[in-house]
């Protein structure tokens, strides 16, 4: 199979989870926007999506998704290391026109991963884990997203303001968070683009440039929720 | 102007391919700026046959930039700090007066070390022999003007066709990957009228010989089109990426 055992066929493979992954990124970033305009808008959508049986067939397909992501590219980088060989060059330079963030693809994809499991934590284990299975794993309703989202990152909840340093705290590791994805994703949009072929004289500059606003939009999006909310712990703080 | 410099070279020794490799620097004085990096080394050969000492080995042949026999990674850079050109273009007024400049052999699993700074390079020529080519029948020559081919693609077939396959893209690349190469001979086929029958045949017999060979996977990081002494552009990569996932979508 030219997917297994060929060069390009594992790049494909990467490029294609990639792809997907970065659409439901654009989905999520644009649903997590809801929550500035609206908090009852985007409670619509948490019910929307709960554990109804099209949100756990999109939760299990994202998990394959990631999985097969994962384990591509570290079989992939287990590759090139070999095919590097044993001896390293001593002198080594920048060369121009090399982004940092394509050399460091992997480092920053466990970046991404190991801050993922902290946001399911924060939220798929309060939220879809706890309608799911039918456990209280935190004092709301698990349909209350807008609810988790405020208390996770301003720590105003129902029973008033919490000053904790844990809010702005999940905050800044949100935004450290968000800042390794968008290297991640500069290199990967344009890169997975290119892997399936869509490129040319002409689109190759096209395409750098659409993975880059891409990028930066989705990143903005989520940075914007986390600053919407360091205004809210603050403004409560204040009071 | 170019003056005479005093340079020390630091140079990747190796007696053979199994034989344990180590860094042995020389002093040179009175270097002329206008003389070729490789004129350099020949000086510091003459040097070292002069004191009954193994000159260095390293490839080169036609010493202006077409053959593309000449390797070494100079300074951190294959082919040396300048932009498009090979080894044998780089002039010595590149380098400044008490610089140590370090000279050490292409590194990659697949251009496994012959002798000091010389590699074995015959899997570019094992991937071209596994189908970079156009099977034609023997008899008269068709006329050039008989099939019409529009400039821009002859252009880009002809850029592609610079490609002197030196190995300075595996050589710079940090997963060894061949890819620039094998897009470049690739490409100059396939974007040509009398390349495309074979196309789908071509890129699956080059790139499995490629990954064959032990060359690693592209990750699209573009040290290959920077180092590049001809400046073979990475769109050839997206071109043979398509061209091989079409084949194989088509089996």
């Amino acid at each position: 199979m030219w997917l297994f055992n060929s060069s390009i066929g594992r790049k494909f493979v990467m490029s294609l989870t990639g792809l997907a992954l970065v659409l439901f990124l654009t989905f999520h970033a644009s649903m997590n926007i809801v929550l500035i305009i609206s908090e009852a808008g985007y409670n619509w959508i948490c019910e929307m999506l709960g554990a109804n049986w099209y949100a756990l067939v999109g939760t299990a397909g994202l998990a394959g998704l990631v999985l097969i992501h994962f384990i591509y590219a570290f079989w992939l980088t287990f590759q090139n290391r070999a095919a590097r060989g044993n001896d390293r060059y001593e002198a080594t330079a920048k060369v121009w026109g090399v982004d940092w963030a394509s050399k460091n693809m992997l480092v920053l994809g466990i970046t991404v991963v190991l801050f993922l499991c902290l946001h399911l934590f924060n939220f798929w284990f309060k939220m879809q884990f706890a309608e799911l299975t039918g456990i209280m794993t935190s004092a709301f309703n698990p349909q209350d997203g807008a609810g988790i989202v405020k208390w996770t990152f301003s720590g105003v909840g129902p029973d008033g303001f919490d000053n904790s340093w844990i809010h702005p705290c999940y905050s800044v590791l949100y935004l450290v968070w968000f800042v390794a994805l968008w290297f991640h994703l500069t290199h990967g949009i344009w890169s997975a683009l290119q892997t399936i072929g869509w490129s040319n004289l002409i689109w190759f500059n096209r395409i750098k440039k659409i993975g880059f606003c891409w990028a930066t939009l989705i990143v903005l999006m989520f940075a914007a929720v986390v600053f919407y909310y360091i205004g809210v712990y603050f403004g409560a703080l204040i009071q | 102007m170019d003056q005479n410099i005093n340079i020390k070279v630091k140079v990747w020794r190796q007696a053979g391919p199994k034989a344990q490799g180590h860094f042995e620097t020389y002093e040179l004085q009175n270097i002329f700026q206008g003389a070729s990096f490789l004129e350099m080394i020949d000086i510091l050969n003459e040097k070292l046959i002069s004191e009954h000492k193994d000159p260095i080995a390293f490839d080169h042949d036609c010493r202006e930039g077409i053959c593309g026999m000449c390797s070494l990674y100079v300074n951190g850079h294959p082919h040396g700090p300048d932009q498009a050109i090979t080894t044998c273009q780089l002039h010595m007024r590149k380098f400044h007066d008490g610089e140590t400049i370090t000279i050490e052999p292409w590194r990659s699993r697949a251009f496994p070390v012959i002798k000091d700074l010389m590699v074995d390079r015959g899997a570019y020529d094992k991937i071209m022999q596994a189908g970079g080519f156009v099977s034609v029948n023997t008899g008269g020559v068709p006329d050039a003007n008989a099939i019409a081919i529009p400039k821009p693609v002859a252009d880009e077939a002809m850029d592609a066709a610079s490609c002197i396959g030196c190995g300075a893209c595996a050589a710079a690349c940090k997963n060894g990957s061949a890819m620039l190469f094998v897009s470049a001979k690739v490409s100059q086929l396939a974007l040509l009228p009398q390349g495309k029958i074979e196309a789908a045949r071509r890129a699956k017999a080059m790139v499995a010989k490629m990954d064959e060979l032990g060359f690693g996977n592209c990750t699209n990081t573009g040290a290959c089109a920077a180092e590049c002494p001809k400046s073979v552009s990475l769109a050839n990569i997206a071109r043979l990426n398509r061209e091989f996932i079409c084949a194989k979508l088509s089996d």
